[in-house]
């Protein structure tokens, strides 16, 4: 049995490569897919819980979230066709209109 | 609770669930509705959604003294829920009715639009229902959701896209830190009811526990983005600036109350005994959310912009009522949040009203000589710079007296002082949008009004409560703090 | 009891804003002056009324509180609107109902060709109202609602003619200096509710003896917050320099809020709470310092002063420096008393400079005015009138009020800020004696053009001056010892403003003998003619001098010779140091040092903002990145702690 500080572990690690990813990527699906990371390292979190402490309710939320990761996808794919559409790019750094 | 044992497949106590599902029935109904196709012009989606948030708000009026939890305790009916759930329709009937016009002049499909913000609605309502970590999560997510499209709904206009994507991409990244923070607090406690938390904790005390005390500063930090608390509301004056306005009235309040309702849930009612901890965070956030907010919104031109910082100062001043907590702290959150729903929309909504057709005339010059022309107007806008600025006799001096007071009496005198200096330094920007109104000459051609009888009726509710809580506001007082009995 | 109903003193003319906004475009010119005037004239009467029935009841019984509703109720924390009459809020009521009235009816003339006459009279009624609020609110937080709408009011009339930048501007300024005050005024109350548990007047000063130490930090720092919201509504040092630059505004604006009302809140409110100045001796003696310093101050820049309304913005600023002089030495009913005078007198004398500046064209510039006395015979005698009576001449009203305050700095043993008082009364009757005379007297330096229209003004506004200045002879006789036992006004006041303190105060001012008190009033009399004598000899008799010197310059006579020296010597040794010294102050410390300051604070907060947006840089890898820094300082606190 694998231990619980092992996924947790991991799942530090992942949520922070996602972060770092945010941070330094200048592509708006890269940073999307960043964000996906780091939901995902949550849902490793819930997962291992829920074996850890036998609960099923980890599990369930990691249903929801998937759920809510997939329409998430859907609204900021929209956006960011949108903003390519407009733009002809993705690139986050060549959007700043707005600022001050 | 319920004496009489009652069959299993009725437990659900369906009223307690009316506003969301009246608002579910009405999102359903304005997109059928939309194969039998209407006049461009047509008032029906806006009807049909002001029909709906009608029904929603009665439909939890009604019952408002009862209280239930159905879902297992997942879902509360109790004063609390009640006090948002109409604070939220209110907010919500308010910026259709400033929409009504708005968005047929600038062209916006309104079934979808109209949908949408009664999704945003259903899900603030779930958040403030909330007594689940699992259901605050879907909660903030349908309201996010739809106010990250709602905010983009210009599609063909660069700021908006560019607002949308600022807010979309910052927001799933405060969601990514919150569902951390979420996950982090059930392993911590084996739960994510908030109810059980708190029943866990009398069992075994959390006070050095680092998984929950981190996971619960990661859910402050969620919160507080949804808040637009400093640093985590760099998002805030960009998206409210690119949205169409009458969006931007609705989410400043909307999407801000119901960040406060579940923060001062989870915090009431799970993290009661870790109170400690979480003073020094929330103090600090508060005088750096207060002073940003109101230092930087000194220099701004664009009245949209201006507002933005002006709300993030406001969620600083809501801050020091959570700090200050307890029956009062929490009664003033809600006091302030009511008062400053109605003073930001109407202060948002007179922007809904300039410029013709797709054109925004939102900067602070576009508003000289406009007292003379429009004294109605005019002197609507300057009470709610008034009354936001916490000037008496005006409402928003009466949240900020409330708030003040509440956290003199929990001994917070530093942090009522800053808030103060603060409410100082704020006149002076407010006022620049008086002396523009009353004291300056328009340069070129002047901002034409695009009256409507929707948003003018909106301003018209917006002037009197503004007014009427300034002079009177027992009544509302007296429903803020019945309404957090139950989280005590 | 038959109850005063004192709500309805303030709600008459917030009656008449509000039929204003609905009906006013409706009502004509003549309907709006007689709905301004007529509520206003009525809310005089039932101060009247009010007045008289306190007066009716025993003097130990003199205090009526009553609740119009409660505003706000927090457990046991409630804020009631509530009204006190008392005799000190009888008197401020009576002042601001009566003289506003005069001057309401002052500016149906005065205003009567200004396009925005409906927007004027709203302000003003407006302002009466919040004016009333503060005067008769029965605790602090409502007194603070009228004091933030006076301060409101004040600066929408200051800008009332906003079309003029220097008027936008003085608005401003009003505005950001009476915030640095509020501020004061907000967090004294603070630290009054937070310690004395009420805002109520009643129960923080039965409850402050027992939860202060008398000179104990805390009250001394609150009442030092409390003064300071003080000097910025009553312009004192160092915050007086928004109310020169406030003559932008209309002339009746000035007499109503400028001189006679608004600006004696900040007295008011140190009369008010004088049970609690009196737990703190340092901050009382700050209140006598500044306002001695004021008065001197004020009244060597008004020398130099060539703009009419400026002379009389600082003497107000001097004058209101004596009145919290007497504050500061104890003699809180002398105080009131030259409040009240004041309003007399000062109101006159701006009404009678808007009758000159009327007849002139809008001419303000002393310089230009001259040989005026026949040709304004109404507004020459009254402007004379209360020239003797603000220069402190028997029988005329200022003369009983300041001798008083005058008289109460010496007895309570305070002999330095006796003499900067007396020094200041010199100075007062001497500028003000050079306004009379180059306005009134002398050949005449008026503008061809502003000759030809100059005339006299309408009954509307001479009416008002005429019973003005019958107020600024006979104002002071209430303070004549006319029946054993002394003071009548006093007396009447003694409920309000007298404690056990107060007490030790007047049994020091009895101490003094009689002859004493004789001398020290011929004194201040003595020192008045001298400014005044001064004054005529030097913007009267001066010229004619000057002339005939020249004449027998020729004819080389010797004393004349010595005349002229002497003349010199007086000119380069007294009058042209006090008018440098009155320049320099003027230019360098009013405009630069304390302007300085005001613009640096807005400066430093707009530097701060600037840096602040550097911030939002518009990218969302930035934002993302503050974001993360937010995280990294809240874990970095958490682990440490």
């Amino acid at each position: 049995m694998i231990p619980l500080s092992w996924a947790l572990i991991l799942s530090a690690v992942v949520f922070v490569i996602g972060v770092i990813g945010v941070l330094i990527r200048r592509n708006a699906i890269v940073i999307f897919m960043s964000i996906e990371l780091m939901l995902n390292a949550a849902n490793l979190v819930f997962v291992a819980f829920s074996q850890h402490l036998r609960s099923i309710d980890g599990q369930v939320f990691v249903f929801f979230v998937m759920t809510v990761a997939a329409a998430e996808v859907a609204v900021g794919l929209a956006i960011i066709v949108n903003l390519f559409r407009l733009r002809e790019t993705v690139m986050v750094d060549e959007v700043n209109l707005l600022k001050g | 609770m319920n004496v009489l044992p009652t069959p299993v497949l009725l437990a659900v106590d369906w009223w307690a669930l009316g506003a969301v599902l009246a608002l579910s029935a009405g999102i359903l109904l304005l997109l059928l509705l939309e194969f039998f196709p209407a006049q461009a012009r047509s008032n029906r989606s806006a009807i049909v959604a002001l029909l709906t948030l009608a029904a929603a708000g009665w439909s939890v009026f009604h019952v408002r003294d009862a209280k239930r939890e159905i879902f297992g305790g997942m879902f509360v009916h109790d004063g609390f829920t009640v006090f948002f759930t109409l604070l939220f329709c209110a907010a919500g009937a308010l910026a259709v009715l400033l929409s009504w016009d708005y968005v047929k002049r600038t062209r916006i499909n309104q079934a979808e639009y109209y949908a949408l913000l009664l999704s945003a609605t259903a899900g603030m309502i779930i958040m403030a229902a909330s007594n689940d970590l699992i259901t605050i999560f879907l909660g903030l997510e349908l309201m996010s959701l739809a106010l990250y499209v709602l905010v983009g709904f210009q599609r063909h206009h660069l700021e908006s896209n560019e607002a949308a994507l600022k807010y979309f991409l910052l927001g799933a990244f405060a969601s990514g830190f919150l569902l951390y923070g979420i996950a982090l607090l059930y392993g911590a406690t084996g739960t994510t009811g908030l109810g059980q938390m708190a029943a866990v904790m009398i069992d075994s005390p959390m006070l050095g526990n680092p998984l929950f005390l981190l996971g619960g500063l990661l859910l402050i930090i969620g919160f507080g983005f949804k808040v637009s608390a400093v640093p985590f509301h760099m998002w805030t004056p960009d998206a409210y600036e690119g949205a169409p306005t009458s969006i931007t009235a609705f989410m400043s309040v909307g999407a801000k109350a119901a960040g406060f309702a579940a923060l001062l849930r989870v915090l009431m009612r799970a993290m009661g005994d870790v109170q400690a901890d979480w003073i020094p965070i929330l103090s600090g956030l508060a005088i750096l959310t207060m002073t940003v907010g109101n230092i930087t919104a000194l220099l701004q031109n664009n009245l949209k912009r201006m507002l933005a910082y002006s709300s993030i100062a406001h969620a600083g001043y809501v801050l020091i009522a959570v700090v200050a907590g307890g029956r009062d702290g929490a009664a003033s959150a809600l006091f302030y949040l009511a008062i400053y729903a109605v003073m930001n929309l109407g202060a948002f909504g007179v922007l809904t009203l300039l410029g013709r057709e797709r054109e925004e005339r939102v900067l602070i010059s576009d508003l000289a000589g406009l007292g003379f022309r429009h004294p109605a107007l005019g002197i609507a806008l300057t009470l709610f710079m008034i009354s936001l600025g916490g000037i008496p006799p005006t409402a928003g001096f009466m949240a900020k007296v409330y708030v003040f007071s509440a956290a003199l009496n929990a001994g917070l005198v530093p942090l009522v002082i800053i808030g103060v200096l603060n409410s100082v330094v704020a006149i002076f920007y407010y006022l620049r949008v008086t002396v523009a109104l009353y004291m300056e000459e328009p340069q070129g051609e002047p901002v034409y009004v695009s009256w409507a009888t929707p948003g003018v009726i909106a301003l018209i509710a917006s002037v009197v409560l503004t007014l009427w809580w300034g002079i009177q506001a027992n009544g509302l007082l007296a429903a803020a703090q019945r309404s957090v009995l139950g989280l005590l | 009891m038959n109850l005063p109903l004192l709500w309805i003193i303030p709600a008459l003319p917030i009656a008449a804003v509000a039929l204003n906004l609905l009906v006013g475009d409706r009502l004509g010119r003549r309907g709006i002056a007689w709905l301004a005037c007529g509520a206003v004239g009525l809310a005089f009467l039932a101060a009247v009324r009010a007045a008289l029935t306190l007066a009716a009841l025993p003097e130990g019984e003199r205090q009526v509180v009553e609740t119009a509703y409660t505003w706000m109720r927090v457990g046991d924390f409630s804020i009631q609107v509530a009204f006190l009459l008392d005799p000190l809020s009888t008197v401020m009521a009576l002042v601001v109902t009566g003289v506003g009235f005069l001057i309401h009816v002052y500016s149906v003339g005065y205003m009567a060709h200004d396009p925005s006459y409906r927007r004027f009279f709203l302000y003003l009624n407006l302002f009466m109202f919040a004016m009333l609020t503060l005067v008769l609110a029965d605790n602090l937080l409502l007194m603070f609602v009228g004091w933030e709408g006076v301060g409101l009011c004040s600066y929408l009339l200051i800008g009332f003619w906003y079309e003029r930048p220097s008027a936008a501007e003085a608005g401003k300024k009003a505005f950001i200096v009476n915030r640095i005050g509020d501020f004061g005024v907000i967090l004294g109350m603070l630290m009054l509710f937070t310690y004395g548990g009420s805002l109520q007047y009643e129960r923080l000063f039965a409850m402050a003896p027992h939860v202060f130490a008398l000179g104990g930090g805390l009250i001394t720092g609150a009442m030092l917050l409390m003064f300071l919201g003080a000097t910025g509504k009553s312009a004192q040092l160092p915050l007086y320099t928004w109310l020169p630059d406030a003559m932008e505004g209309p002339t009746p604006v000035s007499a109503l809020i400028h001189a006679a009302t608004m600006v004696t809140a900040g007295v008011y409110l140190v009369a008010r709470c004088h049970v609690l100045f009196e737990l703190a001796p340092v901050a009382l003696q700050t209140v006598a310092v500044i306002g001695a310093a004021t008065a001197l101050f004020a009244a060597t820049i008004g020398i130099a002063q060539n703009d009419i309304k400026r002379v009389l913005a600082y003497s107000t600023v001097s004058q209101l420096g004596y009145m919290f002089l007497a504050c500061g030495v104890g003699a809180f009913g002398a105080a009131i008393f030259h409040l009240m005078t004041h309003a007399f007198f000062k109101a006159l004398l701006f009404l009678g400079a808007g009758s000159v500046i009327h007849a002139l064209s809008d001419e303000q510039d002393l310089r230009r005015m001259g040989g005026l006395a026949s040709r304004l015979p109404w507004t020459h005698a009254t402007m004379l009138t209360a020239t003797l009576a603000i220069s402190g001449i028997p029988p005329f009203a200022g003369f009983f009020s300041k001798d008083e305050i005058l008289h109460g700095a010496f007895a309570s043993g305070h002999h330095v800020i006796w003499l900067v008082g007396l020094i200041g009364a010199a100075l007062t009757a001497f500028y003000m004696f050079r306004l009379y005379v180059l306005c009134f007297r002398g050949p005449s330096r008026v503008t061809p053009e502003a000759a030809h229209h100059l005339h006299e003004s309408p009954p509307t506004m001479i009416v008002p001056l005429v019973v003005l200045a019958a107020l600024s002879v006979v104002g002071g006789w209430v303070g004549l010892p006319l029946l054993a036992g002394g003071h009548p006004f006093e007396r009447w006041l003694a409920p309000s403003v007298e404690s056990a303190a107060g007490a030790h105060g007047e049994a020091a001012a009895h101490a003094m003998s009689a002859g004493g008190a004789w001398l020290l009033m011929a004194l201040s009399v003595a020192v008045a003619l001298a400014g005044i004598a001064l004054a005529v000899r030097a913007y009267l008799q001066d010229p004619e001098i000057a002339g005939r010197l020249r004449e027998r310059l020729r004819v080389v006579h010797a004393v004349v010779f010595h005349k002229y020296w002497v003349d010199e010597i007086y000119d380069a040794l007294v009058v042209s140091p006090i008018y440098r010294l009155s320049r320099w102050l003027w230019r360098v410390w009013d405009v630069k040092v304390v302007d300085g300051t005001v613009n640096g604070v807005g400066f430093t907060f707009e530097g701060v903002s600037a840096v602040l947006r550097l911030f939002q840089t518009g990218f969302v890898g930035t934002y993302a990145l503050i974001f993360t820094i937010g995280v990294a300082v809240l874990l970095y606190h958490f682990l440490r702690g």
